[in-house]
């Protein structure tokens, strides 16, 4: 672990990465206590503070450094809470579909047969269809909320987990180590859990971290077409929404500043999902 | 070769039936059939009358294979809220989408395999660097995030550009198109290349990736010793060699483009299938997105069909009647 920290270290836009990860990362989880206003608290929203520029001070008191919305809120403050819900779903759907995905990916290699030949298909089949699609059908199928959301991103996501297990299980089932632990009469499930999960987890966790930003990201097009979060639980992509109508009026901070914060989030993820890969590949290796 | 075409038919005609069945469970057998179906404001009678005349008293299983007979047959049923056969609707969308995603998949490779090339012949210059910037952005930034900024750019800050709607068309083959007036074509600008990003950032990782191979082998070393020039090399040779993978990638990916069409089109106010399906998911028109459901499943199953055909008929390895991969 100290060994992988240090050679982390030495590429300096992963660590910047890693530490505005961080930060936002902090910043939803304290978001209750760090922001000025609770934005969904609709008592403390005032209608003569809407749609002011950034640097305003509202009839509050205190100063509005990325300007407020349509409804008088406090920009960064909606920021703050809408990077804490796109977070959460993020790693929810995330993790769900790692589980799922991991699952399906081991058993379909450890069970062989008619078993993997079922799996891996329909799995083939859904990598070759857009996400996007599926994730649209679902949520209009299963109606908005945010548990419906998240079972339309993990079934938009699982397969590239199942596909990625698949592969790693399927390499190392053929390992003789595997082979001699399944001449000995330790039970084949022991062998899976003890031995083949450990190996299939680094490119997991790669697949991970790239699934995460990849389903904050899905997420806040969902919102953004409105078929996401209701509008009591603003997203980024929903108050990126909200801002796009006053856009042609030249009041670009109520969409733009929430689209900066979308964009950094992913990138960094997807900047530190980068670095772990190079990191974990043997053949990059010096 | 014969073989191989059955047995890609055969496999595409099992997707298609798998598929219809999905959007049957989906649409019609986890909701409610009889508010599919029958407008909300139809009065009991009408509705018992109606229930017994589509068949929804029947088991599930007849209910299915009337639905698919219904399909083979063109029949969407009729939207709730335009009152018109949904077939129709889409139809007449159809063309706005088909030339949005025509537009962005050519800029995707006019655009994305002239840079791949030029980044994968000369990797270090800080140009190919600066290119494969711009690609790892294009995959990871949102679609519809890149397209406000366009908007914000283009339409609002430089007022170059129309922010939206898809302006005059000229008709066609029966079929209305924007490419062919002026006006029209400062229309398709922005969404095109909105919608082109994905793909660009893709071209240029694969003619990337393909021209550093291609120039490490004998094939470029003999043309080298041969005289030829490095832009006759690249034109002849190496484009040539990395085009099978392009061909694939273009032709699975022009299906895909019509998924993201969706996005774009939200945006831009493109009037194609994409906003089409976006309305009806909000109002409920579920006709409309069985038909669009159905539509898109069949040219995926035909776009991968032709890929692999036509894969075939490039790779003589395939020909031969060797296993399809």
């Amino acid at each position: 672990m100290r060994a992988f920290w240090r050679e982390y270290r030495e590429n300096w836009i992963a660590v910047v990465a890693l530490a505005v990860v961080v930060v936002i990362v902090l910043a939803a989880l304290l978001a209750p206590w760090i922001t000025p206003q609770n934005p969904y608290d609709l008592a403390s929203l005032d209608l003569m503070d809407a749609r002011k520029p950034p640097g305003f001070v509202g009839s509050e008191g205190y100063v509005h450094w990325l300007g407020t919305d349509a409804q008088g809120r406090d920009l960064l403050s909606a920021i703050i809470h809408g990077l804490r819900i796109s977070l959460q779903m993020g790693i929810a759907a995330g993790l769900f579909a790692m589980t799922i995905g991991a699952t399906l990916g081991i058993l379909s290699a450890h069970a062989g047969g008619w078993v993997e030949a079922a799996i891996m298909r329909v799995v083939d089949l859904q990598l070759s269809f857009p996400a996007i699609l599926l994730a649209l059908v679902l949520v209009a199928v299963l109606g908005q909320g945010k548990s419906q959301l998240v079972i339309a991103l993990v079934a938009a996501q699982y397969a590239y987990f199942a596909r990625t297990a698949y592969g790693a299980a399927t390499a190392e089932r053929q390992k003789d180590y595997v082979e001699a632990a399944h001449a000995t009469p330790l039970p084949g499930w022991r062998i899976v859990l003890r031995h083949i999960l450990p190996n299939c987890l680094p490119p997991l966790i790669v697949v991970g971290t790239v699934q995460v930003a990849n389903a904050i990201a899905l997420e806040a097009t969902l919102s953004f077409l409105g078929l996401g979060l209701p509008p009591t639980e603003p997203s980024l992509g929903m108050l990126i929404a909200n801002g796009f109508q006053y856009m042609m009026s030249g009041r670009t901070w109520i969409s733009v500043y929430p689209g900066i914060a979308l964009i950094v989030l992913i990138v960094a993820i997807n900047i530190v999902g980068d670095q772990i890969r190079d990191q974990f590949n043997p053949r990059l290796r010096r | 070769m014969l073989g191989f075409i059955i047995q890609r038919l055969l496999q595409a005609g099992l997707v298609m039936l798998a598929m219809s069945a999905l959007v049957f469970i989906g649409v019609y057998a986890i909701g409610n059939p009889i508010d599919v179906l029958i407008s909300p404001d139809a009065t009991q009678d009408i509705r018992a009358a109606a229930i017994k005349s589509m068949g929804l008293d029947l088991p599930l299983w007849q209910q299915y294979l009337a639905f698919l007979g219904r399909l083979l047959s063109g029949d969407f049923g009729r939207s709730f809220v335009f009152g018109t056969p949904v077939i129709d609707l889409v139809l007449a969308r159809l063309p706005a989408t088909l030339e949005l995603a025509l537009a962005s998949v050519l800029i995707g490779a006019f655009i994305g395999i002239p840079l791949g090339i030029y980044a994968g012949y000369k990797p270090e210059s800080p140009i190919a660097r600066g290119i494969m910037a711009v690609s790892v952005l294009g995959f990871s930034v949102p679609t519809f995030w890149v397209g406000l900024i366009l908007i914000l750019f283009f339409a609002v800050h430089l007022d170059w550009l129309p922010a939206g709607n898809r302006g005059p068309t000229a008709e066609f083959l029966g079929v209305q198109w924007s490419f062919l007036t002026k006006e029209g074509l400062t229309f398709l600008i922005l969404p095109a290349l909105n919608l082109s990003l994905f793909k660009l950032a893709m071209m240029i990782r694969l003619a990337r990736a393909g021209t550093r191979e291609v120039m490490l082998t004998d094939t470029v070393k003999f043309a080298r010793a041969a005289g030829l020039s490095e832009m006759t090399i690249l034109r002849r040779h190496v484009l040539r060699l990395i085009s099978i993978p392009l061909v694939t990638v273009f032709g699975l990916e022009f299906g895909s483009t019509l998924a993201f069409a969706v996005v774009t089109e939200t945006i831009f106010s493109w009037p194609g299938v994409g906003k089409l399906i976006i309305e009806s998911i909000t109002s409920l028109d579920r006709p409309v997105m069985v038909a669009y459901l159905v539509l898109v499943a069949f040219l995926f199953v035909t776009i991968n069909l032709v890929v692999d055909l036509s894969y075939a008929l490039l790779d003589p390895r395939l020909r031969r009647g060797g296993r399809g991969a």
